[in-house]
């Protein structure tokens, strides 16, 4: 067997009450790709932080071609040859491709573009990564994002690239051309890693997986051994139901009309285009879509935080589009925002605090002038118990829950207010298998009580365990919308990019999504 | 590169005892920095704060005066308070005070016969009309266009100084007062009265009053909620359906009222005239003693009087030759301290291994 | 008195009073790239004026004078750095501090140095021939060395800013530290670095006052001008250019007061004086209100940075 480019011996590295990796071994074959297989809080990504100079581990080595090496900043290990693709990029928004690429690089003192693009363009060539150097950062799409990242790091001359959930953002056709061209890079001998919780890309693409659980390697798969029941076993330690009993919906009326409604964006270009949806009583709509495409616009409008610029937005009938977010809110419209923390959740409030958050100005619980503290603590007292939030004390600050906890919490506060319409956006992102099937129970059973849910999401998978109907939202319009039954994996893959190819949206170099 | 050999972990609970125990120690830390720096210059230390506050705690004259300058700064700190809860940084609570000293004094300037119970009351709503007026200058243009409430504020301070100035120079100087910069003696009846027969006014009651009134606002309010929930999170707060710039104009109208009525206080219970310099920064201490005491504004009777004492302390030692500026060289030390020392509360120093060469 | 009379004096004090501000602005421009607010400048400016002032009493070289002044300045700001990125403090309050520090600071040590002379100053120097170009020359090149020097560290900061390698990351430290970080730069190290430099210039901005404009040495002689430095960065865009064109207006405004009383308007001289800050409260309420409250303000700052952030 080749020697190992890297390889991590006896990782341990400790958070205030975590233990994030407890002992970790792992090695990478040069022309190998090799998955981190784990769910969230398994240790993953601090393991790659690890590997790529950001964190510092309390115990272990860190063996670069069988020399032990010190990392001690993101230097060192770009020096040794790793580079990170983080699920956040690390781009500067307002900057050029190009001068995100040399960002950070020790060369000349003055910068020089055109050597700069004739390099970029070379390893474009090469790997078959073409971007526009001048293009800035906020006018590309997310898998264009990704491939300045991944040339940026080629550019520094690395040898393991490291991929930190890569295809969580991406189109089913995105992540199929990304998994060609990190073969490609294999081939040319890199070791490519590729941190995931995605079961069927692991089997796709892996050549080898190692599996985290709670911080532990709980196993190492050579290819012919990659099955999903062993992958599952070994990720979650039981049996883990992967599809839901779906009760038909007995959808009703309408209760949620938009109708040719159109909005800005935070930069003020229209990112609703004459949006037209309904939903109904009792059903789950679920609205696939890469983010970015009109989605927090939508809620927001609907939640009356944002201003339409012309259309029409009805609940029960009744006009809203130029209510205020407490008339909205208390005509019976929850929103479980995607910033859980700072939108949702006050991080510095209190559990008892949050949970009055939407209905504090409320008889129930204040006065004119002074609040009831204690109908506001037994109120807490009973949801917690009964969405089995775990917490310490409902006087400590909600940041330091979990981010399944948080969940938990924002949920019970807008179901308990048995609203008539839903809006969730991204329910379970970042969330662990158990806190997940914990917050689609909640909506499923919300749905059996009549409410209208309109499930924002991009996770296919989420959406076809859960929804009644399927729509598909590009570029601000609802493009397409089909009954469960005849929702087809292919064609909703499709339309999330509208009609057209990636190909065809790169050679043009158009502001793919604004 | 060095490398720090410690490093710092984030607490999951803010630890209760530093929260106490932090600010208490900065002031000694201060108090020990300023002493290598007084001897540094020539002085002796120990003699200096034995000047300092054996002046401003040890007898009853320093003890009243002591109280004397605790009142403008009870209120403006009060009033700042309103606004920093909310993440709003008036710092304009000197030019607030100044505005309200000059309406304060208006009233008696032009109806000098006014009866005591028209007067007074007359006054303190001018001055906090006034003060308000001049927080919601900066209000406006951060409630519709997000225009940075620091600076404005600040600029505003200048102007309601000079202001002041050209009136005290101008129309309003007393004529028989041989060319000095002030007004007119003002008439018994917008005298506020003593306690006693110190010089402490009945302002320091108002202070005192306030304080608990607010304590029990920020705790137990709807408003105090609403406050809190938009000073941590603007974005939850919109999405909970609160009115942000309603509340942006209220919470600086007040907060300058605050402090406009403590230029009342000044004029009325202490000066008895408009002049020159009516205020030697008691808007800007004030917000030292807002922040030492966590914007709770039971601590901030508390600190005033600390804060007072200094200042009284700081006229007191240029009598050995030492400037008064030594007082607000420590208050800025004590901040620093304070700000230092809050890190010890969210966060646990531990040492970490050091990295080899 | 024909109106060119009246202008190119104008316009020639305009520079002179704004210079000052310049240095300030261009201090606190470098520490906002950065990440990191400083509204300490007031204060750093105090004690550079008379950090200044003192060293050149003592050496009797205002060279020395404009060292000291530096070293000072970044030593204020060194605390700001310390609270601010070690100790991740409020930077708001941690400028306020420093303000009221520096105020006192400044006052305790320059108690002596009130209205004492200092024994050479910059003073103008023409600059030869390019004097004499009429209009432009007295304008423009017949001030002391310092403005010159002004002159040539706008060029180069905007050059450094968006032509050099180090200006890039240091336009990236200010958009995004998670991203110069994760491409092995030392964040901290480059914060600390450029709030230092930026300290230093507005150390110089104070000893312009006290070694060139006044010179002299008065209590609070800044008079709000490190106020208005930090709002002239946000009208100047974050641009060094418009800094320096920000800060001539308010020079000219300044000056403008200050010939209106000679001219002998019969406006109340403590009226005039209140038209810089009235000016910039108008021009930063414009200027925002202009772009929507959308500034192209670096995108990271005034928040602290931590790695291990979780």
């Amino acid at each position: 067997m080749k020697e190992p480019l890297i390889s991590l011996q006896g990782i341990v590295k400790k958070f205030p009450g975590v233990l994030a990796n407890d002992h970790v071994n792992m090695e990478l074959y040069p022309g190998e790709i090799h998955a981190v297989l784990g769910e969230n809080g398994s240790g993953k990504s601090t393991l790659m932080s690890i590997l790529a100079g950001l964190y510092r581990p309390d115990l272990g080595k860190i063996m670069v071609s069988g020399v032990e090496q010190k990392f001690r900043s993101p230097r060192d290990a770009i020096f040794y040859g790793i580079g990170m693709v983080h699920q956040h990029f690390k781009l500067v928004e307002p900057f050029s491709v190009a001068e995100n690429i040399t960002l950070g690089e020790k060369d000349s003192f003055l910068l020089s573009k055109e050597k700069l693009k004739t390099k970029i363009h070379e390893l474009g060539e090469k790997y078959g990564l073409k971007i526009n150097p001048d293009a800035k950062i906020w006018q590309l799409s997310v898998g264009e994002k990704q491939r300045v990242e991944i040339v940026r790091m080629l550019y520094r001359g690395s040898k393991v690239l490291v991929l930190d959930e890569p295809t969580a953002v991406l189109t089913p056709q995105e992540a199929q051309e990304l998994f060609n061209n990190l073969r490609r890079l294999a081939s040319a001998n890199c070791a490519v890693v590729l941190i995931t919780h995605k079961l069927n890309e692991v089997q796709e693409i892996a050549d080898r997986v190692t599996v985290l659980r709670q911080g532990k390697v709980a196993g190492v798969l050579e290819k012919n051994q990659i099955t999903a029941q062993e992958m599952v076993r070994l990720m979650v330690g039981r049996e883990v139901a992967l599809n839901y009993e779906r009760k038909p919906s007995s959808a009703g009326r309408v209760v949620l009309d938009l109708e040719k409604v159109t909005a800005l964006n935070d930069l003020g270009i229209p990112s609703l285009r004459e949006c037209s949806l309904r939903v109904r009583e009792g059903e789950i709509f679920g609205l696939a879509g890469v983010s970015g495409n009109g989605q927090r616009e939508l809620a927001e409008v609907i939640a009356g935080l944002r201003r339409i610029e012309s259309g029409k937005v009805s609940l029960d009938s009744q006009e809203i589009s130029h209510r205020s977010p407490r008339e909205i809110i208390d005509l019976g419209v929850s929103y479980v925002p995607e910033d859980r923390l700072g939108m949702g959740l006050v991080p510095q409030l209190n559990t008892m605090e949050n949970l009055i958050l939407k209905n504090y100005h409320q008889p129930e619980y204040s006065g004119r002038w002074l609040l009831k503290p204690k109908v506001i603590q037994k109120h807490a007292e009973v949801l917690v118990d009964q969405y089995q939030v775990k917490l310490a004390s409902l006087h400590q600050p909600v940041k330091s829950l979990s981010g399944g906890n948080l969940q938990k919490l924002l949920l019970a506060r807008e179901i308990s207010g048995a609203p008539k319409l839903m809006v969730v956006i991204y329910p379970a992102r970042g969330l662990d298998i158990g806190a997940t099937e914990a917050v689609h129970k909640l909506l499923l059973e919300l749905k059996s009580r009549k409410t209208a849910i309109l499930l924002i999401s991009e996770d296919l998978d989420e959406i076809l365990k859960l929804a009644d109907r399927v729509g598909v939202i590009f570029n601000g319009q609802l493009n397409g919308e089909f009954p469960i039954e005849q929702t087809n994996l292919e064609e909703v893959g499709l339309l999330m990019m509208g009609s057209r190819s990636v190909e065809e949206r790169i050679d043009d170099n158009e502001p793919a999504c604004l | 590169m060095n490398r720090l050999a410690f490093k710092l972990e984030k607490r999951l609970n803010p630890s209760p005892a530093m929260i106490a125990i932090v600010p208490l120690i900065s002031v000694l830390l201060a108090l020990l920095l300023g002493a290598i720096f007084l001897s540094l210059t020539g002085q002796n230390p120990l003699a200096v704060y034995a000047t300092m506050f054996g002046e401003a705690l040890g007898s009853k004259y320093g003890f009243t005066e002591t109280l004397v300058k605790a009142i403008p700064l009870m209120l403006s700190a009060l009033g700042i308070s309103i606004a920093f809860k909310m993440q709003l940084w008036n710092i304009g609570a000197e030019g607030q005070l100044y505005m309200g000293a000059l309406a304060a004094t208006w009233l008696p300037l032009t109806y000098p016969n006014l009866p005591a119970y028209l007067m007074l009351p007359g006054m303190a709503m001018l001055a906090m009309a006034a003060g308000g007026i001049w927080g919601l200058i900066a209000a406006i243009p951060k409630a519709i266009w997000k225009v940075d409430e620091i600076i404005t504020t600040l600029m505003l301070n200048y102007v309601a100084i000079l202001w002041v100035d050209y009136l005290v120079y101008g129309p309003w100087k007393d004529p028989k007062g041989f060319n000095f910069p002030f007004t007119a003696q003002f008439p018994g009846a917008a005298r506020l009265p003593g306690l006693g027969d110190s010089r402490v006014n009945a302002g320091l009651v108002l202070a005192v009053l306030l304080a608990i009134l607010l304590a029990v606002v920020f705790k137990y309010s709807r408003w105090g909620y609403e406050l809190k929930v938009i000073g941590a999170s603007e974005q939850s707060a919109r999405y909970a359906g609160m009115h942000i710039k309603k509340k942006i104009l209220v919470v600086l109208f007040l907060s300058g009222a605050i402090s406009g009525l403590a230029g009342m206080t000044e004029v009325s219970g202490i000066v008895g005239r408009l002049q020159h310099g009516i205020s030697p920064g008691y808007g800007y201490t004030a917000i030292i003693v807002a922040w030492l005491s966590k914007l709770n504004p039971l601590a901030i009777v508390l600190v005033s009087i600390l804060f007072g004492a200094l200042q009284v302390g700081g006229y007191a030692v240029q009598v050995v030759g030492v400037p008064a500026a030594v007082a607000s060289m420590l208050q800025g030390a004590i901040l620093f301290f304070v700000l230092g020392g809050e890190v010890l509360t969210n966060y646990r120093i531990r040492r970490a291994q050091r990295g080899e060469k | 008195m024909s109106g060119l009379e009246f202008l190119i004096p104008l316009l020639a004090a305009a520079i002179t009073a704004g210079t000052p501000i310049l240095f300030a602005a261009l201090g606190e421009l470098i520490t906002e790239r950065a990440g990191i607010t400083n509204l300490g400048v007031e204060g750093i400016m105090l004690v550079g004026a008379v950090a200044g002032f003192m060293a050149a009493v003592a050496t009797g070289s205002p060279w020395l004078g404009l060292l000291a002044a530096m070293l000072a300045g970044g030593g204020m700001a060194f605390i700001h750095a310390i609270l601010t990125i070690t100790l991740r403090a409020n930077q708001v309050v941690s400028g306020l501090s420093l303000v009221i520090f520096g105020t006192g600071l400044s006052g305790y040590l320059g108690k002596n140095y009130v209205g004492i002379p200092v024994p050479q100053s910059f003073t103008p120097v023409p600059l030869g021939p390019l004097a004499d170009i009429p209009f432009l020359g007295p304008i423009f090149f017949k001030h002391d060395i310092l403005v010159y020097l002004s002159f040539v560290l706008v060029i180069i900061l905007f050059f450094y800013l968006y032509r050099t390698r180090p200006g890039l990351n240091l336009r990236a430290l200010g958009e995004n530290p998670a991203a110069v970080d994760a491409l092995g730069l030392n964040v901290f190290a480059l914060k600390y670095i450029y709030v230092v430099i930026g300290g230093m210039l507005s150390g110089i901005g104070g000893a312009y006052l006290s070694l060139a404009y006044a010179p002299s040495w008065l209590e609070n002689m800044t008079a709000g001008r490190g106020w208005i430095a930090v709002a002239l960065v946000i009208f100047a865009l974050w641009n060094p250019v418009r800094a320096m064109l920000g800060a001539y207006l308010f020079g000219g405004i300044d000056s403008l007061g200050f010939r209106l009383q000679v001219v002998g308007v019969g406006i109340s001289p403590f009226i005039l004086d209140m038209l810089p800050y009235l000016f910039t409260v108008l021009v930063l309420v414009f200027v925002v209100a202009r772009h929507k409250g959308r500034l192209t303000a670096p995108g990271a700052l005034g928040l602290p940075y931590d790695r291990e952030e979780r």
